[in-house]
């Protein structure tokens, strides 16, 4: 069996009170795609601020390639996040760079390229996601779709080792959607990144995931292939992928 | 009642002790970061507030200048002392009025502005974004803003000063009849360059607080739109209530028994 690249063993999160994640186990093993999937507000991407060292665990562990990332101090963080490139749900664009210096950031952190290199990466990257005529916009001349597109080629710009999508899909058209989803897979492929997708999308899920998992209630609840969940009649899991009204689904959906 | 209240005053004092502790914080791991701050985004930020507070603080010095002049120099005359107004003027502004009022008005134009942006920053999640992408915030953020205000307020105090003096000449001359010469001589017969010089060294002083305040109340803004409005009065408050302590200090420390 290949390693763990990212492995979550019991992970809590609370806020104050509220305890967001109760204990979530979590493989993902290397050059993996693992889709997470789950109602709204159930903690997914409170998944992901913990992987990448933004909230710290209030219980359990969090091992990146191997190395307890628990309770790292910024430095020690600083570290890991130059192989991480993460979507944010809401893109989270730099909003006085435009949308090719954007996209160019880390490179431009963290590795001295010749320019023409980091204009090529960026070119190359912003046609991959069509993007590439507003390259001289800002971020507040673009629509909502437009800004996560731009927010996908900034995470892959750098040639991540590990990357994190929150909702990379969400708010696309369909054709957008299906694009997406593939350049995923395509990046998965070329460059053997191990990523977590987290979406609402079953297309996509289907076009560029591994494996799945369904969090609910603070808990990973079911964990499979695409195909075992399409076939799947756990109720949670039907009731999640078709939206129908499913004893037992709607009411953990509430 | 009585608990009420004790209990109110302790949450205030342990609150106030919390934010002064993390401000300091941040103010050493600023210094830490000065090296490696971007000399290109320095540069771009003391270009942005120059141009941003030069007009400001020059009208404010003209009104001050003037006021100041025209509430000395009539009871100076008529007590036969016209040949210290220009002094006098001189030596209030370069050590109190300008370095102070700069001071505020910077705190309000430039801090408040700085807690905006930064708050925005931070409920936008692009701080974090920052974060991910392995660039302390601290460094390309706070570090070029703390130097550009840093250095920028004494610049804008030798200016203030030359156009407080100039609106106090001009009110003195016209308005008290007092000679040209007998003005200047003044100024430089009671004032010495340190006069202005310690003025300068507090305008450094004044400019680290409010930088260093907009930026921590700019980082720790939350709950949205709501939060950044708050941040940014909050900074403009404390910004004021700080240069004022610190005046106090700075003037004992830069001109009592020199
Ligand atoms: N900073 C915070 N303070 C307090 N509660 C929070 C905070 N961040 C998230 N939460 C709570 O944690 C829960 C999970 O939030 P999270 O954003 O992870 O959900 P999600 O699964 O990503 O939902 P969605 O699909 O809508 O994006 C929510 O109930 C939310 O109220
Ligand atoms: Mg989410």
């Amino acid at each position: 069996m290949a390693e763990s690249v990212i492995s979550l063993q019991g992970l809590e999160i609370s806020f104050g009170e509220k305890k967001v994640l109760q204990g979530v186990d979590l493989e993902v093993k290397k050059g993996e795609t693992m889709a997470v999937i789950g109602p709204s507000g159930t903690g997914k991407s409170t998944i992901l601020r913990a992987l990448i060292g933004l909230l710290e665990p209030t219980g359990g562990s969090v091992f990146i390639e191997g190395q307890d990332v628990s309770h790292l101090s910024e430095e020690e963080w600083n570290g890991i996040r130059k192989h991480v490139g993460m979507v944010f749900q809401y893109s989270a664009l730099f909003d006085f760079l435009d949308v090719g210096e954007n996209v160019a950031f880390g490179l431009r952190q963290h590795f001295s390229l010749p320019e023409d290199e980091v204009r090529k990466k960026v070119d190359d990257l912003l046609a991959d996601v069509g993007m590439l005529d507003a390259k001289s916009m800002y971020p507040v001349e673009l629509s909502g779709g437009m800004k996560k597109r731009v927010s996908l080629a900034r995470a892959l710009a750098f040639g991540p080792r590990i990357v994190l999508y929150d909702e990379p899909t969400a708010g696309l058209d369909p054709i957008r959607t299906m694009n997406i989803s593939r350049l995923i897979r395509k990046t998965q492929q070329k460059h053997k990144v191990t990523s977590i997708l987290v979406t609402h999308d079953m297309e996509s899920v289907y076009t560029a995931a591994d494996r799945v998992a369904l969090l609910n209630d603070g808990k990973i609840v079911a964990i499979g292939t695409p195909e075992e969940f399409r076939n799947s009649d756990n109720p949670l899991i039907r009731g999640f992928i078709t939206g129908e009204e499913i004893t037992g689904a709607t009411e953990a959906f509430r | 009642m009585l608990h009420d209240i004790c209990a109110a005053t302790g949450a205030f004092v342990l609150n106030f002790c919390q934010v002064t502790g993390q401000m300091m914080l941040l103010f050493i791991d600023t210094l830490k970061k000065l090296k490696h701050a971007s000399i290109r985004e320095t540069l771009r930020q003391m270009a942005l507030l120059g141009a941003d507070s030069l007009p400001i603080v020059l009208l404010t010095m003209l009104c001050t200048g003037m006021v100041f002049s025209v509430q000395t120099a009539k009871e100076f005359v008529a007590l036969g002392a016209s040949n210290t107004v220009g002094g006098i003027v001189a030596i209030a502004m370069g050590r109190e009025l300008v370095p102070v009022l700069t001071g505020v008005v910077v705190a309000g134009r430039i801090g408040a502005a700085i807690a905006a942006e930064l708050g925005t920053m931070k409920v936008t999640e692009q701080i974090d974004a920052l974060r991910v992408m392995a660039t302390s915030p601290v460094q390309y953020l706070v570090a070029p803003r703390f130097i550009a205000i840093s250095l920028m307020m004494p610049m804008l105090i030798v200016f203030g000063n030359f156009i407080g003096n100039a609106g106090g000449y001009f009110v003195a001359h016209y308005y008290a009849d007092i000679g040209s010469y007998t003005y200047l001589n003044s100024i430089k017969r009671f004032c010495e360059m340190y006069d202005v010089v310690g003025g300068m060294i507090k305008g450094v002083a004044f400019g680290a607080i409010i930088s260093i305040v907009g930026c921590f109340k700019g980082l720790h803004a939350d709950k949205g739109a709501e939060g950044v409005g708050l941040a940014t009065t909050a900074s403009v408050v404390l910004s004021i209530i700080l240069i004022f302590i610190a005046d106090y200090f700075m003037t004992v420390l830069l001109y009592v028994d020199k």
